[in-house]
């Protein structure tokens, strides 16, 4: 009797799905959202998927969505697995009415399998500052950007900062500079600028590969202890980022020589080693905090109204912060590209015109109630990766808070600018692209 | 009443060592083999054949691989990741440096490399067994992983690590990169595992099948009767790593397209192909199919019936989808420790019998 019931709810539920779509109104902007609230990124995972889903659903609330055509989101676990990835993009990108009109899968294995897939169901990818660097290229690669900035740019601007703090780039001369890395083309993408830099200025590179999910790290710190490099790196994602922060503590290795990607400096990352985690430097190419109208607007619209996925008081986290500014991005190509089609109902190619026209300034950060927030971005037909400046911010223990320590730097032109045309023309050459004039 | 062997007889020793004696099952089998080559091609769609079709296909020839070796000769095995990444490195090295091979050649070359290295492997076999020989297979695991990771020449000097299959047609079809058909990759992909799947099956009823056999039943008495150990346990491993190297062919050529050593051939993907055998059935080849659908499928059907159909949180319905894999396994497993073939085989008996049991 009881599962007769429950059977027929099962049905009733199935069949009564297709019907409650249908009744939604006209026209729907589909953003799909590859997400990672379980597995050992999970971490990382669930704050930027909050954020992203936050500005989304807010703008759903309180503008009736874009230009007032509402985001259907479309969220889909992945677990940070390549293959699940996969899995995701196939299912989601035909969504109807518009299809898929952007991804940002938010994890650079995943990127590299989709670049290609993208390329040919002509969708665009917006990899935030991670998958294939070259991407940068917009003449190769039209439909995937990458902008603010590169793994190779905030490789070239970390070597930036220790010369300054060493007195003087010319002082790198025989320094010993470590790099902790994710065993995966992520963690990979920085090695090459770095050798590149160490043969330029001098420096010693040691690399220092962790294996997947990076929770086993003692032999890697054992070494670090054993040889005292000048300054650490690191290209962590994940658990690994934690376990590292706390493996440099126990060895006693100073944290403000301790400087981690982008994507190894937020709450989460710091907050397990407790006191021992004050003065680690992250990269970082926007603020964190929840000060701003922005915040005020999702707080209001989306967790009084109880639309929220998260928790209110993780609002603010760097890596929320991180998926509110790609959905800023994306919202605002959707946007762009609404004015140069002149059409609301825009497809996935008119949302690729939309990224590469994109000109977000100041004033219209202003607009949209993220005045400071982060540095504008203009997106031309050549390059995709956009101002490629990155500034580092330093975590305080006592006050659990970042906060800004450098300006913006600009990337080393010399150094990264041919890494990326050889990278990118070898990429053309295998998959036998011309590039475009422009 | 349907399935009933009452009336057909055999008339020829031909006809009495059929792999497939009873009627009903040959139509059966036929029809399937129908609807997979001529039927399904025509409906085919991106989706189903990223997520379904191939994943299955190549699991599937893996999984078949190892029930070669762990199910009909009893040799454990936990380097399947591994061999699987021979197949698949052998492959994007042959394809790069001979862009003008055809990509079958390739396939089965790759076959060739990778049961060579399982042979290498399964040299220990002769004098350790059992969990013994597991640990020894795990090196192979992780050793081969740590090998394609490390050394730039496997990876063609990639600076990421990556390797990636360029766009290969084979007769004029592409089947390989981003512009290949959904159909053809398919086909490409159902002709390997449909061909090598009947060799399987002819080899284990065989003189090298039975051999196999009795070293896994007993040993030493396997040694009296006249069977060479060394022979028998080499050629388990060189058949077995042949299968699975071309599964991790295909899985990297075809399905995926670009791979990482440690994410795609990790330990994980051994313990996967591990699993699908034990619960798909040791020593059946049908099995080595039920296992590969049930461990590649369930997850995707469960997703998609509580998003889609129940309109369940995303992050919830996977936690769901990873407690319910974890019970339905030992549900399987409690229900009939032989797995899902042995499953089916009683369902046929029963079926004979319908409806009138004794």
């Amino acid at each position: 009797m009881m599962f007769k019931r429950l059977t027929g709810a099962l049905i009733g539920a199935t069949l009564a799905l297709p019907a409650v779509v249908s009744t939604a109104s006209a026209y729907e902007l589909v953003m799909p959202s590859l997400d990672y609230r379980t597995g050992p990124y999970a971490p990382n995972g669930i704050p930027f998927a909050n954020g992203y889903h936050d500005y989304l659903m807010m703008l759903n609330e309180r503008d009736g969505g874009i230009e007032g055509v509402k985001v259907k989101l479309v969220q889909c676990e992945t677990a940070y697995n390549t293959k699940q990835g996969v899995e995701c993009y196939e299912k989601t990108k035909d969504t109807p009415p518009s299809r898929a009109l952007v991804y940002q899968p938010l994890s650079t294995g995943i990127t590299y399998q989709i670049i290609p897939k993208a390329s040919v169901d002509k969708i665009p990818v917006h990899s935030m500052g991670y998958g294939r660097t070259s991407a940068a290229n917009g003449k190769v690669f039209d439909w995937i950007f990458n902008f603010p900035a590169t793994y190779w740019d905030q490789a070239a601007v970390l070597v930036k900062y220790i010369g300054e703090k060493e007195g003087g780039l010319d002082k790198l001369k025989g320094k010993k500079i470590a790099l902790v890395y994710h065993n995966s083309a992520y963690g990979k993408e920085p090695i090459r600028t770095l050798e590149k830099a160490a043969e330029k200025f001098g420096f010693e590179l040691m690399l220092l590969a962790v294996d997947h999910p990076g929770q086993e790290q003692k032999a890697t710190w054992l070494q670090i202890r054993r040889e005292r490099p000048d300054w650490v790196l690191m290209w962590g994602w994940g658990v690994m980022n934690q376990v590292a922060i706390k493996e440099a503590a126990s060895i006693r290795y100073p944290m403000d020589h301790f400087i981690g990607v982008w994507w190894s400096g937020s709450e989460n990352d710091v907050l397990p080693a407790g006191e021992s985690a004050h003065g680690y430097l992250s990269g970082a190419f926007h603020a964190p905090g929840d000060n701003f109208p922005a915040h005020d607007d999702i707080k209001k619209h989306v967790y009084d109204k109880g639309k929220a996925q998260g928790e209110r008081d993780r609002i603010g986290e760097v890596l929320y912060n991180r998926g509110l500014i790609a959905a800023v991005y994306a919202s605002e190509a959707i946007r762009n590209a609404m004015k140069i089609h002149n059409t609301k109902e825009v497809t996935p190619e008119m949302v690729r015109d939309g990224y590469e026209n994109l000109d977000l300034t100041e004033a219209r950060l202003k607009e949209l109630g993220l005045p400071g927030f982060t540095i504008p971005v203009k997106i031309t037909c050549a390059n995709h990766a956009g101002p490629r400046k990155v500034a580092l911010q330093q975590w305080d223990a006592k006050a659990k808070k970042w906060s800004f320590v450098t300006d913006f730097y600009d990337t080393m032109n010399d150094i990264v600018d041919p890494l990326i045309e050889e990278d990118s023309s070898q990429y053309a050459k295998e998959n036998k692209i011309k590039p475009r004039d422009c | 009443m349907f399935y009933r062997e009452a009336g057909q007889f055999k008339s020829s020793y031909n006809a009495d060592q059929a792999i497939l004696p009873i009627a009903q099952d040959r139509v059966f089998v036929i029809g399937v083999l129908a609807v997979a080559f001529a039927g399904v091609p025509w409906f085919i769609d991106s989706y189903w054949v990223n997520a379904i079709f191939l994943p299955f296909l190549a699991y599937a020839l893996a999984a078949l691989g190892l029930n070669l070796l762990t199910g009909y000769c009893g040799q454990v095995s936990l380097g399947t990741g591994g061999f699987m990444a021979v197949g698949a490195f052998a492959t994007f090295k042959l394809i790069t440096a001979f862009p003008e091979l055809n990509l079958i050649i390739v396939v089965l070359l790759s076959g060739a490399v990778t049961a060579a290295v399982g042979v290498m492997f399964g040299l220990p076999s002769l004098r350790i067994k059992g969990f013994y020989l597991a640990v020894a297979t795990l090196a192979a695991q992780f050793f081969l992983v740590w090998l394609f990771n490390k050394v730039g020449w496997f990876l063609n000097y990639s600076p990421t690590g990556q390797i990636t299959m360029p766009s290969v047609e084979v007769f004029g079809v592409l089947v390989t990169g981003p512009r290949a058909t959904p159909a053809a990759r398919y086909l490409f992909c159902l002709s390997f595992v449909a061909l090598f799947a009947l060799a399987a099956k002819n080899i284990v009823r065989g003189r090298v099948g039975r051999s196999w056999m009795a070293i896994r039943d007993m040993d030493i008495a396997a040694e009296l009767i006249g069977i060479r150990p060394l022979a028998a346990k080499l050629s388990a491993f060189a058949v077995s790593s042949f299968y699975i190297g071309m599964a991790g062919s295909l899985y990297f050529g075809v399905w995926l397209g670009s791979a990482e050593p440690i994410e795609a051939f990790g330990i994980e993907q051994s313990f996967l192909v591990l699993f699908m055998i034990i619960i798909g059935g040791l020593g059946s080849v049908l099995g080595s199919f039920l296992g590969a659908a049930f461990m590649t499928l369930m997850p995707i059907v469960l997703k998609n019936f509580m998003v889609d159909g129940l309109a369940v949180e995303v992050v919830t319905a996977k936690h769901v989808e990873i407690t319910l894999m974890g019970v339905l396994i030992i549900f399987f497993l409690i229900v009939e420790p032989h797995g899902l073939a042995r499953m089916w085989q009683i369902l046929k008996e029963k079926l004979r019998l319908w409806p009138f049991p004794y």
